[in-house]
């Protein structure tokens, strides 16, 4: 692991730190949200220390909240969750070989570490910034969800500051070097428009989902070539 | 919400989280394989920057985010450092919003 860290630069560490303080005030959002819901302050805490997926976490809490019940809100969740199998397919090798990295490397299994880990190009950069990603990510959320959910209400409207548009930006710079590659990106601009084409018909997480149809492009590719 | 159903699902996601790492290790993958794992892994990120910066719910999100987004992406386009990509899109996102833009 030591020399896991040694290869840590201090430009990775500085977009790591980025994607945390974005993380942090979501996780703000989320502990405010909750309480403001009328959940005890301690749930939204323990949920986000083992759920860890911010978008699952609003989900679930939006549908209990919006009158639903708490089956329906796990099953929202889970059907948001479910990208992260093939998360871990594809990038499941930079997690390391020993059994407690791959059993702790899982739960920081994230978007944005999958997005990180995919954007090196050298394996061993991949798993510093995979590791330091989900550490410092790990940290800001779950320190920021129980410093909303004390605070409660006071707490500003994140989207007023633009912050929803920080997450989706930050995801696109990561995904721009894959994206230069033409089979990737025409699967990549299919798979967006089956997705967004289906939002307004299915559940959520659904259409994310589907996007992978966008493959059958590079598979068609494959063949010709 | 309830503690039974905060455990329900963080089990089940876990389960999610975990199945990838295995099954790769039980698995020998092709090169072919291996490369159309990290290529739907990027198509489903991308998907997920499309819904997340053009739909909230199951409608339209409005201008002001997915321009913010636009804005970001083009400065990362132009080779702009990361942090600047990302305080660039917050900042289009949120002048365009206080200018009234919906």
């Amino acid at each position: 692991m030591r020399s896991t860290w040694r290869t840590l630069d201090a430009e990775l560490l500085r977009d790591v730190a980025a994607v945390a303080a974005g993380a942090a005030v979501s996780g703000a959002s989320f502990g405010a949200i909750s309480t403001g819901a009328g959940l005890p302050w301690w749930l939204p805490v323990v949920m986000s220390l083992l759920v860890f997926a911010g978008g699952s976490q609003f989900m679930a809490v939006g549908v209990v909240a919006a009158g639903g019940s708490p089956a329906a809100a796990v099953l929202a969740g889970l059907l948001l969750n479910v990208r992260h199998l093939p998360f871990g397919l594809a990038v499941g090798d930079v997690l390391g070989k020993g059994l407690v990295q791959r059993l702790v490397g899982s739960h920081l299994l994230i978007d944005e570490t999958t997005a990180f880990a995919l954007a090196q190009s050298d394996p061993r950069k991949a798993k510093a910034a995979y590791w330091s990603c989900g550490v410092a990510l790990f940290l800001a959320w779950n320190v920021a969800v129980v410093a909303g959910a004390l605070v409660g209400r006071n707490i500003g409207d994140p989207a007023a500051f633009g912050l929803d548009a920080a997450f989706p930006a930050a995801l696109l710079a990561l995904l721009l070097p894959a994206l230069k590659d033409r089979a990737t990106r025409h699967a990549a601009l299919l798979g967006a428009a089956i997705a967004l084409a289906t939002t307004p018909l299915l559940p959520a997480g659904v259409p994310v989902l589907v996007a992978l149809g966008g493959l059958l492009v590079t598979a068609r590719q494959g063949e010709k070539a | 919400m309830t503690l039974a159903a905060v455990l329900v699902l963080a089990a089940g996601t876990y389960a999610f989280r975990l199945a990838g790492p295995l099954l790769r290790d039980r698995l020998t993958l092709s090169e072919r394989v291996k490369l159309l794992m990290s290529t739907s892994a990027t198509v489903l990120l991308f998907a997920l920057v499309a819904t997340s910066s053009l739909t909230k719910g199951q409608g339209f999100a409005g201008l002001a985010l997915p321009l913010g987004v636009l804005v970001g992406g083009v400065a990362a386009w132009r080779k702009a450092p990361f942090v600047v990509v990302v305080v660039l899109a917050a900042a289009t996102t949120a002048g365009l919003r206080f200018v009234g833009v919906p």
